[in-house]
């Protein structure tokens, strides 16, 4: 087994561990968010998709490559733009006793604001 | 290694630890859209990055070139339309669609791999370190690919949401893993050549597409977020093999970062509906959609009318609105706002009870109820509003089932253990239903047959309607 192997796999699980790690607490309100965010990243096989054209020498070839960037962009830019309008949705929330008119307020000045 | 490549390397080692951070600060709501802000920067850094090392290359041809940005601008502005143009309640079909399509694409970039090598001068063999992960790959990718597409059919409605099961089906499943799993085998261990080579990957790949068709097919619609959920995992994983089919550190990374909290994750949905993984992949108890009209079973049901239904909700002091998978099916979250706002005009206090698997996914209703305007803070969740509806003169339950089931706290019975909102301490129940159908769990709900409940049988959102025009008339 090569040293460039067995880098690779050493890498492999350890991300593994941290992916195991890092979302361990999440609440069940951030369920969906999180899985959408999740399935953005994974559109980074667009750099995978991206290596094909290096190699591209002949029509099928430029098939595969044309269809993988299609699939792969469409992933990553759908998925962040996706997770960004659920996750905004939760962003206005007010205090716990604010009233409705008073917040409504609030999120025009911060509108005004940006 | 060269300056450049070294910085590109450095680049993408910012963006794997970008995408640990972003999915860090998705630990709460506060911070969770800056954590997808700093993800996707992490993502722009790495697609920039690729772009000057393939143009650094300097092997791709003018074809190549007008190939690829073709390709990243269609899919970037296919990905963006339907992203901004998506109604809430159709996220889960569209997060299913973008699945699909990663790992059709880390599918392609594996097969490509492959092509290329069996195909170069003289034939050569291809070794273990080469088609283990691209076998892995195309199976997995492939996989994922027919199933996601299968998935978001079924949430969209374009495939029929209840399961479907043929005559064979098992037999079937039998004779594609075999090909895929002897397949697969044999061109590791038996290192095919050539043509040769290519065909055997193309039946392996065959046999993954059409694997993934059977293996959704016979799932329930309740049970497809876990599903979409399980499919995420298994992208990043094919993610995580096409990075060491090409070598590149950046994919390993983030495909086992997503496989691994895609685990978990699906793991944590499940748990929340008492459903165990392996029970839904072979094929669960229902459909968990209450499509079927099935006649009231056991005990004496009562029938309330919108009239009824209006003045009870009117003349209440404290109302809990339980919104369920019902209404996130008819899409009724405007409905149900304009009723709650009607009655606190009344001065009726009118809270959310949300379970944490309400709606289609987990955290879903949420998602729902925040579009139609509904102030957050009176959404509770399940342990924070247990306690008040012993102190509710009401409680309108909108297609919700299981999750309010009171056979969940005894044992025996396939909701068992579950946590459940306790709806049956209100002083009174209205439920709005389309039938007396049965939840996924395929069970009968003894609430439905309490003295105390009154159904109102009614699609979700005709039935709000007419509510709050009744409530109107009424208080005139």
């Amino acid at each position: 087994m090569s040293t460039s192997l067995l880098t690779d796999l050493s890498i492999f699980v350890l991300s593994l561990l941290v992916g195991f790690e890092v979302i361990s607490k999440v609440p069940a309100t951030l369920h969906t968010p999180l899985m959408s965010a999740a399935n953005s990243i994974h559109g980074v096989v667009l750099v995978g998709a991206m290596y094909i054209a290096v190699t591209a020498h002949n029509v099928l070839g430029y098939i595969l490559g044309f269809v993988a960037a299609v699939f792969a962009a469409m992933n990553v830019v759908g998925g962040y733009v996706v997770t960004d309008r659920m996750l905004g949705m939760f962003r206005k929330r007010p205090a716990l006793d604010a009233v409705p008119e008073q917040r409504d307020a609030d999120a025009e000045r911060a509108e005004a604001r940006r | 290694m060269s300056a450049v490549d070294t910085v590109i390397q450095l680049v993408y080692l910012a963006a794997a630890t970008c995408f640990v951070l972003g999915l860090h600060l998705m630990n709460s709501p506060a911070t969770a859209r800056r954590g997808n802000q700093v993800s996707a920067t992490g993502m722009a850094a790495a697609i920039i990055a690729t772009g000057v090392l393939v143009a650094r290359a300097g092997t791709v041809t003018v074809t190549g070139w007008v190939v690829l940005v073709a390709g990243c601008v269609i899919g970037a502005a296919a990905g963006l339309v339907s992203a901004r143009r998506v109604a809430m309640t159709a996220i889960p079909q569209l997060v299913s669609l973008f699945n699909a399509v990663g790992g059709g694409a880390a599918a392609i970039v594996a097969m490509h791999d492959f092509i290329g090598r069996a195909t170069a001068a003289g034939h050569p063999h291809i070794a273990a370190r080469d088609s283990v992960p691209t076998v892995l790959d195309v199976i997995i990718g492939a996989v994922t690919f027919a199933g996601s597409l299968i998935a978001s059919g079924k949430l969209q409605g374009l495939v029929s949401s209840s399961p479907i099961v043929f005559p064979g089906v098992r037999a079937l499943n039998i004779v594609l893993t075999a090909v895929m799993l002897g397949g697969g085998a044999f061109l590791i261990g038996a290192r095919p050549t050539g043509a040769a080579a290519v065909l055997w990957l193309m039946a392996v790949l065959a046999a993954a597409l059409a694997f993934g068709v059977t293996m959704v097919l016979p799932i329930g619609g309740a049970d497809m977020p876990v599903v979409i959920s399980l499919l995420n995992a298994f992208t990043g994983t094919a993610v995580a093999m096409a990075g060491f089919v090409i070598e590149n550190q950046v994919l390993i990374i983030s495909g086992a970062l997503v496989g691994a909290s895609g685990g978990i994750l699906t793991k944590l949905m499940a748990d929340a509906m008492n459903r165990s993984i392996p029970a839904i992949i072979i094929g669960g108890f229902g459909t968990g959609d209450n499509a079927v009209v099935a006649g009231p079973a056991g005990g004496s049901v009562r029938e309330v009318k919108a009239d009824d239904a209006a003045i009870q909700l009117a003349y209440a002091s404290k109302v809990i609105i339980v919104p369920g998978y019902g209404l996130a099916a008819a899409q009724a979250q405007h409905e149900v706002r304009e009723l709650a706002d009607l009655l606190e005009s009344r001065g009726v206090d009118v809270t959310y009870a949300i379970h944490p698997v309400a709606g289609r996914m987990p955290g879903h209703m949420n998602v729902l109820l925040a579009e139609a305007n509904v102030p957050y803070a009176l959404l509770k969740e399940m342990e924070e509003v247990n306690p008040d509806f012993s102190r509710a003169d009401l409680a309108l339950v909108i297609g919700a089932n299981d999750v309010i089931n009171p056979a969940a706290r005894r044992p025996g019975n396939p909701v068992s253990g579950m946590p459940i909102l306790d709806v049956d301490h209100a002083k009174s129940v209205i439920v709005i239903k389309r039938s007396m159908g049965q939840g996924y769990a395929g069970i009968d709900n003894e609430l439905y047959a309490d003295p105390k409940t009154g159904m109102y049988f009614a699609d979700a959102k005709k039935g709000l309607a007419e509510l709050a025009a009744a409530v109107k008339t009424l208080v005139g």
